[in-house]
């Protein structure tokens, strides 16, 4: 049989002849029928570039095809002609963006963009292409399809934009879908019904996808076969099984040792030191020597070939039975360094009892308040010394308010939040500005969180405005030790924010963060936004200064992954209030609200041998505007109860650490259907 | 003292203003990330061209703005010296033929002769209704049949000089880059010559020669001839339309050093403390935008021509009154014409107080104040930039469109608006009197062009947009 999508040595270069970056440089895969083929890299490697000139799609003029073969079902697609292209496109072979917000067009509804499909690609008469979109949105799992049909995008979640897009992408029955980080954008639970909805159409439109992640969970649970890709070039590919029982490539087990786990809290991760090198250079070594702990001379000085053995095939010298490797390969050993637990102390550095942080929404001539958005509605917590609180949550429920909250960055409602013995909500600008320092914040967003007209020095020296060091040359000395302390080097502090990647600023804002000296660190996300080898050296980096300095952090997350690597205690939001609270073990080992429960299942393991049947949530988060009656989340509660519709269940403690809000504990309500 | 040095109003503004752009420029040297967008815009071909030919009308402009008033020549022994009424400028100075040679009325250009019949007395006595002989241009020449020739000769010869000029520029060029660049002398030579640098040089000789070749040609050719022809009273035209390029950038420049305070101020007042303030700057400018500017202008400018005749003993000459009329024209321009970039910057301030940045500034104890000049005004800078080389060209024609309408600048004073005003009766005249409407046509044309080429250049450099797509 022969396969449904067979590339060969397909090369993709940006800017002039002259000195040409090399997005994808010589990349072969082909992709069976009914298979899902996953394209597994971190950002910059080159795998959208490689989709996107599957379809000759890439940025023009700006970037080439400079060789190549694309075959689709045995044709040669990329010499046809523009016109024969637009008649592949969209109707043999389909593509899903990451960002369902702008991949769709605003103006238009739901059903006028997807009978857009149906006109190009076939004759049919405006019946038929109704009764085909309902068809077709229904399928999507898009419930009421007969009113959404004229919805406008901005009136979906999402989740159901994906939804139709994905739509839209069937509407021309296609052999082969191109699935590009489909789900990076989405929430867990989101995520896990998306997945779910691919497989399904797979199996029962049997067309083959591109699944293009970085995510290994993702790739685990989807996948057929995976190809791995780095600096332009495929360097590892293999089936499923393969891959994740024999990983071969040094890249690939690295990838697999820097996500952090639960085994793992007891040492460092494992950080893949260096960055990717710049792809306008000329290639003569191996693309990954310079990052390779394995790397010999011989690496240095040829490119290994690609080395194909039953189907798994792999591009390092390793493995070349031409190459005498065997003195490394003996020599190779797992060495990780320890890493002592931070045991918290007992005494709570920061209480937040009752906080409400509730947004008016304004309306008419008077902006009179109508309502108000309860972003964060009713939260006691409290920090301990030295201890990290994980705050965990699907988007949207109001954990990144409750950071801003704490600091006073957003106006809070009702409640208290009391730091060093103070009232904070109560105290005056002043008198609240000498406090500041003592907590500080850590954003998502490395590129949004420096002034990019600032260089680093006074990026960092704004860090020390409260400080009692006023004298310059102190202020620089400082400046120096910190960045030297974040594992930069001092002489960058001349340089201005743009010229440093992802992983560098974050830890420069972690250098600001400390010149202020504080005791409460809140990290909003903070390697949400990088890759996971990076996301490693920055995990290991704060698990390091809370070591030195003793400080405490609230982290803000939505990696569950990361919760278990680092967290002492975990609190579960939902729409604003805290559904679940408990020590690590407790909260993540067993689990007892519902929400936990299902949150956790929706994440993709690796270890993705217990396909049980788990709890897939269906629905997604209501406004916290409109609130539904009774528990939030009874909507999408596989356990509900009348009661549930009534009133919010009250706070029941299962142990002296560990409460939940839920009735199935509620000793009135009986735990009879536990389970 | 053979003169006094006389200080108008916009003079004053005008050279506060070099004073600002030259401390910027000092500050912006030493910084690279501010200094990276400008040597963008140098090293685009447009960019090249449309500086060099800006900077030609503002060292006009500059010139034409110091203003001195002549001594008189003492007729009886009296000690004091009394000075001329008249208010000149340096670049008057220095074009004081084309100033001085007065024809009676129109010329057409490079005549030789005026544009209507006379009754003049021949040397014989006779009586004869003819054109007369002009008495400057042309003058020169024994025979009209020579014209040709001659008109040829100096332009050829004025060639031969810019190419020599061009050639000192590069002599100049190179020693400048070896000293500074402490390379080999021939080095320098070969790479100048190679065109081996990140500046478009090629672009920069040729755009050199071509404005030396008109700088040139128009000095040669001016001595001898009406290149642009003269006008009703016999003005050269050419002078008339060199004088206008100071009243179009002072109108160009100075509305928008009026109307920057105010759009920054507000724009950001609004964006960043919300609530009341906003509300009230917003209703502001939303009024404002409602009312038709030109009856504003209108209004304003009859207002103020009340005052000036009421009190002539606060102005000492004609061109104090016509400058104060100029001054107050860019203050009600600018009154009405810094809402659309308020708002937009009240919009962007909007988004950067939500920044990340600003947030983590909050959260390190930093003040109101300090974050709005440390985080939020750096970060308009590119905007108000943008706005400011956009609406110069918008202003300079404005200006024209005012003073044709009769509300402009005063009618003593020579902008391109009130020689179209004056040429425009003309335009029904058969044979029709075309050059006063050409020459303005050209001049403010080559500006605005250059201009808006500019501005568009410096849009790609400053727009955060644009430099990601490159």
């Amino acid at each position: 049989m022969s396969s449904l999508l067979e590339v060969t040595g397909l090369r993709t270069w940006f800017g002039h002849d002259s000195d040409p970056y090399k997005a994808v440089d010589g990349v072969d895969f082909c992709i069976e029928k009914g298979q899902t083929f996953a394209l597994l890299g971190e950002s910059g490697c080159g795998k959208s570039m490689t989709a996107l000139s599957l379809l000759r799609l890439n940025p023009y003029p700006a970037s080439h095809i400079v060789s190549g073969e694309v075959r689709l079902a045995g044709e040669e697609i990329l010499s046809l002609s523009e016109a024969e292209m637009e008649k592949i496109r969209g109707r043999r072979v389909a593509m899903i963006f990451q960002e369902p917000q702008s991949s769709l067009n605003p103006v238009l509804t739901v059903g006028q963009q997807i009978a857009e499909v149906f006109h190009w690609h076939f004759t049919l008469d405006k019946k038929a292409i109704y009764t085909r979109t309902l068809e077709l949105l229904h399928s999507v799992g898009i419930p009421d399809p007969i009113e959404r049909i004229n919805a406008y995008p901005h009136q979906l979640s999402g989740g159901m934009k994906q939804r139709v897009m994905i739509a839209m992408a069937l509407a021309g029955e296609p052999e082969l879908l191109i699935a590009d980080e489909p789900t990076t954008a989405l929430d867990v639970t989101i995520q896990a019904q998306i997945l779910d909805l691919l497989k399904d159409i797979q199996q029962k439109t049997g067309m083959a996808i591109l699944l293009i992640t970085h995510d290994l969970g993702v790739v685990a649970q989807m996948a057929d076969h995976v190809a791995v890709m780095y600096a332009g070039q495929i360097v590892e590919s293999a089936s499923r099984e393969q891959f994740f029982n024999n990983t071969l490539h040094p890249y690939t087990r690295k990838l697999f040792e820097a996500i952090p786990s639960e085994q793992k809290r007891e040492e460092k991760l494992t950080v893949i030191k260096g960055s990717v090198p710049p792809l306008n250079r000329q290639f003569t070594a191996c693309r990954f020597a310079e990052r390779c702990e394995l790397a010999w001379q011989y690496c240095q000085e040829a490119e290994p070939r690609w080395i194909n053995n039953n189907d798994h095939g792999v591009r390092c010298h390793l493995y070349d039975p031409d190459v005498d490797a065997e003195h490394i390969k003996s020599q190779k050993q797992v060495s990780s360094s320890r890493l002592s637990e931070v045991i918290p102390a007992n005494n709570a550095i920061l209480q937040v009892s009752q906080l409400k942080v509730h947004f008016p929404i304004k309306k008419g001539l008077f902006q009179r308040t109508v309502g108000a958005v309860k972003a964060v509605d009713d939260i006691t917590l409290d920090l301990r010394s030295a201890e990290t609180l994980a705050l965990v949550g699907e988007s949207g429920c109001g954990k990144t308010t409750v950071g801003k909250g704490i600091l006073q960055l957003v106006p809070v409602t009702s409640g208290n939040v009391v730091f060093q013995g103070q009232k904070l909500n109560r105290l005056s600008i002043r008198a609240l500005r000498s406090v500041r320092a003592s907590m500080q914040i850590i954003f998502q967003d490395p590129f949004a969180s420096m002034n990019p007209r600032m260089t680093i020095n006074n990026v960092i020296k704004e860090g020390m405005l409260t400080s009692k060091i006023k004298d310059s040359a102190a202020q620089e000395a400082k400046v120096d030790e910190l960045l030297t302390r974040v594992g930069l080097r001092a002489d960058i502090k001349h340089r201005y924010p743009h010229e440093f990647s992802g992983g560098q600023r974050q830890r420069i804002c972690i250098a600001r963060a400390l010149a202020a000296e504080p005791e409460v660190i809140i990290c909003d996300e903070p390697t949400s936004a990088l890759d996971v080898s990076v996301q490693a050296q920055i995990l290991n980096l704060l698990r390091d200064i809370q070591h030195e300095f003793g400080l405490s952090f609230l982290f803000i997350t939505h990696n569950i992954s990361v919760v278990d690597y680092l967290a002492h205690r975990v609190a579960v939001m939902y729409l604003g209030r805290i559904v679940e609270q408990g020590t690590r073990e407790e909260v993540l080992n067993s689990p007892k609200h519902p929400y936990t429960q299902a949150l956790l299942a929706a994440v993709p393991k690796i270890a993705a041998e217990t396909h049980l049947s788990k709890q897939k949530l269906q629905g997604e988060l209501p406004s916290p505007a409109n609130p539904p009656k009774g528990c939030h989340f009874h909507q999408r509660c596989p356990h509900v109860m009348p009661v549930c519709l009534e009133q919010y269940p009250d706070t029941t403690l299962l142990s002296p650490t560990h409460n939940v809000k839920c009735f199935l504990f509620e000793e009135n309500y009986g735990s009879t259907n536990t389970n | 003292m053979s003169f006094l040095p006389v200080l108008l109003w916009t003079d004053i503004l005008i050279f506060l203003l070099l004073t600002v752009i030259v401390a910027a420029v000092m500050y912006i040297r030493r910084r690279p990330h501010l200094s990276a967008p400008w040597k963008s815009v140098m090293m685009r071909k447009r960019g090249m061209i449309s500086v060099m030919i800006l900077s030609c009308y503002v060292v006009i402009g500059l010139l034409d703005s110091m203003h001195y008033r002549p001594a008189l020549e003492s007729t009886e022994n009296t000690q004091e010296t009394y000075y001329s009424s008249e208010v000149l400028s340096v670049f008057d100075w220095l074009v004081l033929p084309l100033k001085q040679q007065m024809e009676k009325t129109y010329s057409a250009p490079f005549s030789d002769r005026l544009f209507v019949k006379e009754i003049q007395t021949m040397n014989d006595g006779s009586i004869k209704y003819d054109y007369p002989k002009l008495k400057y241009g042309a003058a020169h020449l024994a025979q009209v049949d020579d014209k040709a020739a001659d008109i040829y000769q100096t332009v050829l010869k004025a060639s031969l000089l810019s190419l020599l000029l061009l050639f000192l520029i590069y002599i100049c060029h190179v020693v400048a880059a070896s000293r500074c660049k402490l390379a080999q002398f021939p080095h320098q030579f070969k790479r100048i010559a190679l065109n081996q640098s990140q500046y478009p040089l090629y672009t920069f000789y040729f755009t050199a020669f071509c404005l030396l070749f008109v700088v040139v040609n128009l000095i040669f050719l001016s001595q001898n001839y009406h290149v642009f022809g003269t006008d009703k009273v016999g003005q050269d035209v050419l002078y008339q339309s060199l004088k206008s390029v100071r009243t179009g950038l002072v109108i160009g420049t100075l509305t928008t050093l009026v109307m920057l305070p105010m759009a920054i101020m507000l724009g950001i007042a609004a964006g960043y403390f919300r609530g009341w303030i906003d509300d009230v700057i917003q209703y502001i400018y939303t009024t404002l935008n409602s009312i038709p500017g030109v009856l504003l202008i209108a209004a304003a400018v009859l207002i103020l021509q009340v005052y000036v005749n009421n009190h002539p003993e606060n102005f000492k000459t004609i061109a104090e009154r016509a400058d104060i009329r100029l001054l107050f024209l860019c203050i009600i321009l600018g009154m009405t014409s810094w809402t659309g970039l308020c708002r937009i910057l009240r919009a962007e301030t909007l988004k950067l107080r939500e920044a990340e940045y600003v947030m983590a500034s909050r959260a390190l104890g930093a003040g109101s104040f300090s974050i709005l000049h440390k985080h939020i005004l750096p970060n308009l800078m590119h905007l108000v930039l943008i706005a400011v080389v956009l609406d110069f060209s918008g202003l300079v024609l404005a200006e024209a469109v005012l003073s044709y309408v009769g509300v402009g600048v005063d009618p003593s004073m020579i902008s391109w608006g009130n020689m179209i005003n004056s040429a425009r009766l003309e335009m029904a005249r058969e044979p029709v009197v075309w050059w006063s409407l050409t020459a303005a046509f050209i001049s403010m044309f080559v500006l605005v062009l250059a201009a808006n080429l500019f501005a568009d250049v410096v849009r790609d450099a400053f727009d955060p947009r644009m430099q990601e797509a490159r």
